[in-house]
């Protein structure tokens, strides 16, 4: 009987749109790149999609996966553990760990399964997990799933971190849990500050490289390599749908005993389709690809130090950032609204965001940018935000 | 007590008439209550007996029989 | 960085303990498509072996069928690789809306909103629906990602005894009090292959004003008379007021899942359900296979006609064989063998005889309910079938239980 739960929705919905909360989608007609089609026949600039390293529509990997589609199929209608395992699953298992230094890796469906299916397997109601404040809302989910005891400590704040791992003293395993690269603000966590103090308190340590992967560090290997912490740390998450090509999958990569227990326990693994091959084949072309050169990952880096420097030449407040997230602070959530309506009419494409997703009076535009942005793009972008930042009185 | 208990877990969790249920059968390890449905026993536990089952002694151990039940009540109607 | 000897033993203790249980989970390498026909590296290292595969949720024989692949391969050159981005954000392109609308005529529903897979669809579903206010009252044998969504949400939770009518009325009436009282079901339970009552349980939840919630995994695409699912197969169509399903088996294999019913609680889910907000929109090549998958079945319905032959033929065969089986009406078809040990060797056994099937223990089922599931697919020829019926008359013979009931089996093997 769905009436009387029909007139409870209808009520709460309004109430989201009375709130200017209400997420709408635009509908995109063409591959993701730095310029794409809307279904209004609009061509716009994008600066708003993970696509670091601007793989989303790569001819290589596109290629890939179409020879994986010939030899593997389409689909592999199982889990990994029933009849859903090939050769190429294992090969960029293998290859995911050699580029992060660590023991072994274990594919899922996507990173947010990763940190969804990560704490459960591995700790109990005697062990305590100490989490950033700021984490993405998987890990959230993951945490919630875990009997563990739970400590928050404010966002990279290791004063508050130390507190917190002085109280977990009692507890047999503890672990710190952060984002590589926090998405809205794009700063780095503190990796060398926190491995010193997760020896000091005996804590394993996990970063989520979602954001960070491919991205962070000379090379793109992710902040461990920007702290030159290669290795150390025990459990490191990340996805194949951001910087890494950007269609779905994510990983946990770390301890060999770590990933070998996640195999047999871990349930979004055990209970969920395993990654169809073609991803799979795309993902190990990705790895060749940012073994062989950096060039992508000095493109991106280029792209972003050129693009804040001219930002904060215009006079905006950003957000220090050590990734390829650039938070231009309008601090009004209103404002931030209209701003992104009027950059879109001038062809660039990002997003205001605003309470709850992030704190009261801290409203802003995400800036996100790509080694796909060549120069012109990037000097259309700033030109129009010159242009309405004026109109607005901002700069 | 023990009736009580034992009649609720028939009633609650005995899906095949083949099966009987004893004060001895193993619950859990036996198969017969899931630790999700543990949960529903435990409320049933607490409301019935006017008790509070602390989280961390509702062990799955705790509950594996009737008679593992009821010295577990037994500790909290005091 | 404290990874401490400590941790490590423990772990591997643990990993141990497993391997002694003889329940260790180890992975087989497949070097070819997924189809009734594959070859596969296992134990790891050793030469390829060509098997006939009884194990997966291939159901259709689509998910390497080639006007499927076909359509990947267009896909990838007219909408790209990855969107790199969650939906509503630049992950939304006009194929996903294609899509949703397809979805949405197949099943007979409102609206239908995508997931990365069905586990996160069953994730996010409950949460962004229901408050503490609710009550969720579950079959005993739904989808464990049924239970991690339950667990995510605030809303109360009951269960009632598999497939027991009279026990749901009881939990119905117990709860009568609560502002929103969902009722939720597999459609067709995985282990088992039995089918949900949805007919009876739709009367139910209009006699106590409850919702009806449907996991139709095992079910989608070839249940029922044109494959809708179980509410076609229950004359239930339109009663059901929440569908979720997953393309990640008979419906292409790939990846992705759904949320799909009335309006209003897709439009919910839009705003709320964190697997949607928070993680990637479905790759474009993986929609693009799923809408082929759909025109190849709104053609006509010779794939689902001819799995439930092969399904009814397998099914008589096993059953002539002396084997016990559980009763069911579809594609899934479980050997019971009861002990966890005897279940593993059983597999082992035929895989040496080129059948590729997996036992299944505790805690995937029952304790004492080990089996061996068989899934049969539409792209299973007879010759396929009666190929594996003859290993599986082999094995039996071999362990001495054709012909047992199940009390005589476990009196031989324990449980």
């Amino acid at each position: 009987m769905y009436t009387n739960f029909q007139r409870h929705l209808l009520k709460e919905l309004e109430s989201i749109k009375d709130a200017g909360l209400y997420k709408g989608e635009r509908i995109i007609e063409s591959p993701q790149a730095a310029e794409i089609v809307l279904s209004t026949g609009q061509k716009v600039l994008n600066f708003c999609a993970n696509n670091y390293l601007g793989l989303s529509n790569s001819k290589e990997l596109i290629s890939a996966a179409k020879s994986a589609i010939d030899t593997h199929g389409y689909g592999m209608s199982s889990v990994r553990f029933i009849c859903g395992t090939t050769d190429l699953h294992k090969e960029l298992e293998v290859k995911i760990a050699g580029f992060f230094g660590t023991e072994d890796t274990i594919l899922y469906a996507a990173a947010f399964d990763a940190n969804g299916g990560v704490f459960e397997p591995l700790l109990t109601s005697e062990d305590a997990i100490i989490s950033d404040s700021l984490n993405h809302a998987s890990i959230i989910d993951g945490v919630r799933l875990c009997k563990a005891k739970r400590y928050r400590y404010e966002n990279a704040d290791m004063e508050d971190l130390e507190s917190r791992l002085a109280a977990a003293q009692e507890q047999r395993f503890r672990i710190i849990v952060t984002d590589g690269v926090f998405s809205m603000d794009g700063n780095v966590a503190p990796l060398d500050r926190i491995l010193e103090l997760a020896e000091k308190y005996s804590a394993m340590v996990m970063v989520d490289e979602s954001h960070s992967a491919g991205v962070v560090g000379k090379t793109g290997r992710g902040v461990t390599e920007l702290f030159g912490v290669k290795g150390k740390v025990e459990i490191i998450t990340g996805t194949l749908g951001k910087a890494f090509g950007g269609a779905i999958g994510g990983f946990t990569t770390g301890k060999r005993e770590i990933i070998d227990m996640l195999r047999q326990r871990s349930r979004p693994y055990l209970f969920s389709n395993s990654i169809p091959p073609m991803v799979a084949a795309a993902g190990i072309k990705m790895l060749d690809i940012m073994s062989e050169s950096n060039i992508l990952q000095d493109k991106l880096h280029k792209n972003t130090e050129y693009f804040i420097t001219g930002m904060i030449n215009l006079g905006f407040d950003i957000k220090p950032t050590q990734s390829a997230i650039c938070a231009v602070m309008l601090y009004d959530a209103k404002l931030s609204q209209e701003f992104a309506a009027r950059l879109l009419d001038e062809g660039i494409y990002v997003i205001g965001f605003y309470y709850p997703v992030v704190q009261k009076d801290q409203a802003r535009i995400r800036v996100q940018l790509s080694a796909a942005h060549n120069r012109e793009h990037l000097d259309r972008a700033i030109a129009a935000f010159q242009k309405i930042g004026k109109k607005l009185g901002i700069i | 007590m023990k009736d009580l208990i034992l009649n609720y877990v028939i009633n609650e969790y005995q899906e095949d008439e083949d099966d009987e249920i004893t004060y001895e059968t193993p619950l859990i390890s036996g198969g017969f209550v899931d630790s999700f449905s543990m949960v529903s026993l435990k409320v049933f536990l607490e409301k019935k007996f006017k008790i509070n089952i602390p989280d961390d002694k509702a062990t799955p151990e705790a509950f594996d029989s009737v008679n593992k039940i009821v010295d577990l009540v037994n500790g909290y109607t005091k | 960085m404290s990874y401490s000897d400590k941790m490590k033993t423990m772990y591997q203790e643990q990993l141990e303990t497993i391997k002694n249980a003889g329940i260790f989970k180890e992975e087989r390498y497949i070097h070819s498509s997924q189809a009734a026909d594959i070859e596969v590296e296992f134990p790891t290292g050793s030469d390829l072996k060509k098997v006939i595969n009884m194990c997966a949720n291939n159901y259709l024989g689509l998910s390497s069928h080639p006007d499927v692949i076909k359509a990947a391969h267009t896909g990838l050159d007219m909408r790209g690789y990855g969107m790199s981005s969650v939906r509503f954000i630049c992950g939304t392109q006009d194929i996903h809306k294609e899509l949703e609308s397809k979805v949405t005529e197949f099943l007979g529903t409102e609206d239908t909103i995508l997931f990365p897979s069905c586990m996160d669809a069953n994730a996010g579903v409950f949460e962004a629906l229901l408050t503490s206010e609710d009550i969720m009252i579950s079959d005993r044998l739904v989808h464990a990602s049924i239970i991690d969504g339950m667990r995510l949400c605030s809303a109360e939770h009951d269960t009632f005894k598999h497939s027991n009518m009279e026990h749901l009325e009881q939990k119905l009436q117990l709860h009568q009090n609560k502002r929103i009282k969902m009722v939720i079901t597999d459609g067709v339970f995985s282990m088992d292959g039995d089918i949900a009552k949805l007919d009876e349980m739709a009367d139910l939840c209009q006699k106590y004003d409850a919702l009806l919630f449907v996991d139709d995994s095992h079910a989608s695409g070839f249940i029922g008379k044109t494959g809708r699912g179980t509410h076609e197969y229950c004359n239930a169509i339109g009663k059901i007021d929440i569908i979720t399903t997953t393309f990640g088996k008979a419906l292409g294999g790939a990846s992705g899942g759904c949320v799909s019913g009335r309006k209003e609680i897709v439009e919910m889910c839009r705003q709320k359900a964190r697997p949607y907000l928070f993680s990637n929109t479905i790759a474009p090549v993986v929609v693009s296979g799923v809408l082929e998958v759909f025109n190849i079945l709104s053609g006509n319905t010779e794939r689902r006609d001819k799995l439930e032959k092969n399904s009814d033929y397998w099914r008589k065969g096993l059953s002539e064989a002396g084997f016990v089986l559980k009763d069911g009406d579809s594609p899934i078809v479980p050997v019971m063998l009861f002990n966890a040990k005897l279940a593993q060797d059983f597999s082992k056994d035929l895989f040496a005889e080129g059948i590729y099937a997996i036992g299944f223990f505790f805690p995937v089922v029952p304790n004492g309910q080990a089996r061996i599931r068989t899934q049969i697919s539409a792209g299973h020829e007879i010759h396929h079938l009666d190929k594996a019926l003859e290993a599986f008359i082999k094995i039996g013979k071999k362990y001495e239980i054709l012909g047992l009931t199940k009390q005589e089996i476990i009196a031989k093997y324990g449980l």
